[in-house]
């Protein structure tokens, strides 16, 4: 590797691979996760892993981390080789991981989540005196302010980031890894974790970061090495990383290749939002409304509001006020089930938490959402011959692979678990396609072919809102969109006026960095 | 699966072969082999036609109670109270029985109705209870199930003072406890038209597509359109029902409303479904599979019998088996994983 002009806190010349992957590849059942994948980290810098998701990056820490043995391939770790058979022995060796589910135990405190599984004993009995004292030096020394005695279950998410990331501090640490460390944090908390990665860098600690944002790649990263597909594809300084190179090794293609242009034909108001608010105070008097004819972007970070706005209209997030309007009538409150039998359908952002039952094949997943519909049942019995060819027909159209439509849902990959969950939007008539995050966990080959699906619903006349956190999406594929930031609607943008600067102006608090 | 035979096929080793087709095919087979190879070892009696005629009969209340559990079990909970609808099915149906019958002698046509009604209506009180509290009141179906097994014997004990009910009509045990329609008893025909019953239920209709998909996810189920409440609440209504007939059938049998049956239920029907293959976390299970489970207990118990081992021994060989089975569950789940890798 070429030395670089590279900024200020880079590692010392010459530093050694503190971590080095050879060729590895990880098979999960159906599924090549990793294929001959290298990649090395040198003391003192920060790794980005940039590449969509599905493209191996969580697979990949995952075995850096001891969570998975790669199937093929060698880890070698200060010019040793070494196999990882557990998260306890990787960190044991000082291989920290913060990942984006964490590792805490809700009902414990701050301390006692510090301390699991390395309690410090004092004969046969745990001496909570030491632990307690170690536990508010830890914090202090990172600069957290949490108390140690609180329970985890009571913090915000951010401060159980923190419990996370002091828990990666607690022994010696020579490479850490954080799992979009910052989709969650204030831009002050954002800060101070920065100050912290400086700070470990300093000492000589390899981080391996994962993000998807490409200011913070500008901020700290020193080198990015992009997956895709499960493959390597390049090692580059950060200094060489503009975005449209950065998107373009992503995907594969240049953007215009992956998002279609799509007609902009609105007509009539499907869906009217007046002055929403949720029970749970998610959302806060937000208006928005939706034509026939037209994508509308519902963008802002996680935790923004903005999916809880659909589903509030959708009837599974209790409404506290507001009215919600569909075709012109007053459906404030109703079920799914009403919604859904007028037109109005919500694709879950989750597959597997929400959007599919993975335990089942493809066709009872398909007819579920349409199941009472004349169409497929009679008055006694379903009409299972209607059914097996109506999903057939709609796996063979969103050229499901294979095309088995008895196989379990959970036996196909990500891409085609998530035709799946498209074509349970298409067993009747829709006039209002909710899209919640619909590109999460796929391919850049079924990315296209969602946006093209998208664009097919949009022109033949219904009307489409896009809920999503990726800014690409939202900036070439909407032709209206809102901005949501922390429950309440902070933008409108329109047409010309939908640009990245314009977007993440306000997705933050003050300007984006 | 595919992989799984082309890897038995480039190694052609028998423990390969058997372990491809425990993937395929679960325990149960193999604990039937077994089972069938030792009691006939043991007993020469085992294998006649008389005995298996007779195995088929004593399965089948055990059968019909599985089938209800494999309702619940499908949803992602469990019914704990089936040995006290049983309990209270027979208490209630017997004494409903022997008042009608000594008010009116005449009328046994009459009686019988009117104990089958009234029987079979308590046991589904039960059901409904159930259903209301997992339901619509979200309490754990471990709590709501095991409380009602507690009220719902309490009761029973209560009607009876703990003595068994006489009176019934003769008729009511000749023809539905120890009748006989072609050589073959009456209730493998009741267990014959429940079983097709629930085939229908489970294949063809759109609530025992429900109880699959609810149990297999409740959050999609509800985003799909789902009532997810009304279906919980059917499965512990129809769990009780099917529970509810095996108490009639049982009480013919007895020719007597017993308070003390059904205590062993709970266990042997969750064992029957589990050895069947449903899972217990909901979602997926065959009908067959579970009324094989049912009828591999009544031979064991059969065999034992025969072989002459102590009741008490045979309880102890009952909950071995259950954990066995889940157990043997837990092994094919890696087999899975790693025939696959």
């Amino acid at each position: 590797m070429t030395r670089l002009a590279e900024p200020v806190g880079s590692p010392p010349q010459g530093g050694l691979p503190l971590l080095r992957l050879e060729s590895v590849s990880k098979h999960f059942p159906g599924v090549l996760a990793l294929d001959r994948v290298d990649f090395d980290l040198r003391a003192g810098e920060v790794h980005v892993l940039f590449g969509e998701n599905g493209a191996g990056k969580s697979t990949l820490i995952s075995m850096v981390a001891g969570a998975h043995k790669p199937t093929s391939g060698r880890i070698w770790f200060k010019g040793q080789p070494v196999e990882l058979h557990s998260v306890h022995q990787a960190r044991d060796l000082g291989i920290s991981a913060v990942f984006q589910e964490f590792s805490l135990v809700p009902q414990l405190t701050v301390e006692e989540n510090l301390f699991l599984g390395a309690e410090t004993k004092s004969g046969l009995f745990l001496d909570k005196g030491a632990m307690h004292r170690r536990a508010v030096e830890m914090l202090d020394r990172l600069g957290f302010p949490l108390k140690p005695t609180r329970r985890v279950d009571h913090l915000s998410r951010a401060e159980q980031q923190m419990v996370e990331i002091a828990k990666a501090f607690r022994s010696d640490l020579s490479v850490l890894i954080l799992d979009e460390p910052t989709a969650s944090l204030t831009e002050r908390e954002t800060d101070r974790l920065f100050a912290l990665i400086g700070q470990a860098k300093a000492q000589g600690v390899g981080i391996i970061y994962i993000t998807h944002r490409l200011a913070e790649i500008k901020r700290i990263a020193d080198r990015i090495t992009v997956l895709r597909d499960g493959k390597y594809i390049a090692t580059l300084p950060v200094a060489e990383a503009s975005e449209a190179k950065l998107v373009e090794l992503m995907t594969g293609r240049v953007i215009s290749q992956i998002f279609p242009k799509v007609a902009y034909k609105p007509a009539e108001t499907v869906l009217e939002v007046d002055h929403l608010t949720t029970a749970n105070g998610t959302v806060r008097n937000v208006s928005i409304m939706v034509r026939a004819g037209e994508i509308v972007g519902l963008a802002g970070l996680v935790g923004s509001g903005k999916s809880e706005v659909a589903r509030a209209c959708f009837g599974i997030e209790p409404i506290q006020s507001g009215r919600v309007r569909f075709l012109g009538q007053d459906i404030t409150g109703a079920r799914p089930r009403q919604m859904l039998d007028r037109g109005f359908f919500y694709v879950p952002p989750d597959r597997r938490a929400e959007g599919l039952v993975v335990g089942r094949g493809a066709r009872e997943n398909i007819v579920l959402p349409a199941l009472h519909d004349e169409t497929f049942s009679g008055a006694l019995f379903l009409k299972r011959g209607v059914e097996k060819s109506a999903a057939k027909g709609l796996a063979q159209k969103l050229q499901l692979h294979p095309l088995n439509i008895e196989r379990p849902v959970e036996h196909f990959s990500g891409g085609n678990q998530q035709k799946v969950l498209l074509a349970k939007a298409l067993t009747r008539e829709v006039k209002l396609f909710v899209f919640d995050e619909p590109t999460v966990g796929v391919d850049v080959g079924t990315r296209v072919a969602i946006y093209d699906f998208i664009r097919g619903l949009c022109e033949a006349g219904a009307a489409v809102l896009l809920i999503s956190s990726d800014l690409p999406e939202i900036l070439h594929l909407t032709n209206r969109a809102y901005v949501m930031y922390r429950g309440s609607l902070r933008a409108e943008l329109q047409g010309a006026d939908i640009t990245e600067d314009k977007v993440l102006r306000h997705f933050f608090d003050r300007e984006a960095a | 699966m595919a992989e799984a035979i082309e890897g038995a096929k480039r190694t052609r080793s028998v423990t390969e072969w058997l372990q491809v087709a425990f993937v395929r095919l679960g325990v149960l087979p193999f604990l039937l082999v077994i089972a069938v190879v030792i009691f006939t070892a043991m007993s020469g009696k085992f294998l006649s036609s008389q005995n298996l005629i007779n195995v088929a009969r004593q399965s089948t209340y055990l059968t019909m109670v599985a089938m209800g559990q494999m309702l619940a079990l499908l949803t992602g909970g469990f019914d704990l109270s089936v040995g006290t609808i049983l309990a209270l099915t027979s208490v209630v149906g017997a004494l409903a029985m022997s008042t009608v019958f000594a008010l009116y002698p005449d009328a046994v046509a009459l009686a019988i109705l009117a104990g089958v009604v009234a029987g079979v209506a308590a046991g589904v009180a039960i059901g409904i209870f159930n259903g209301i509290g997992v339901a619509v009141f979200n309490v754990s179906p471990f709590m709501m199930t095991l409380g009602m097994a507690s009220v719902g014997f309490g009761i029973a004990l209560f009607l009876t003072g703990g003595v068994p009910v006489y009176g019934m009509p003769d008729v009511f045990g000749k023809l539905f406890g120890f009748g006989q329609w072609f050589g073959i008893p009456v209730p493998i025909y009741v267990t014959v038209a429940l079983m097709l019953f629930m085939y229908v239920l489970l294949n063809w209709t759109r609530m025992g597509r429900y109880f699959y998909a609810i149990g297999g996810n409740v959050k999609a189920s509800l985003l799909s359109g789902i009532n997810t409440r009304l279906n919980l609440f059917m499965a512990y209504v129809l769990c009780a029902g099917l529970t509810a007939i095996s108490g009639i059938m049982l009480t013919a049998r007895l020719e007597t409303g017993e308070a003390n049956i059904g205590a062993t239920m709970p266990l042997e029907s969750i064992a029957a479904c589990v050895i069947g293959g449903v899972s217990l976390r909901g979602g997926s299970g065959r009908l067959l599979n579970v009324v094989l489970g049912a009828i591999f207990i009544g031979l064991v118990q059969n065999g034992m019998n025969l072989a002459r081992i102590e009741s008490y021994l045979q309880t102890v060989v009952i909950g071995i088996l259950l954990i066995l089975a889940v157990v043997a569950d837990q092994l094919r789940q890696r087999f899975v994983a790693s025939l696959k890798d």
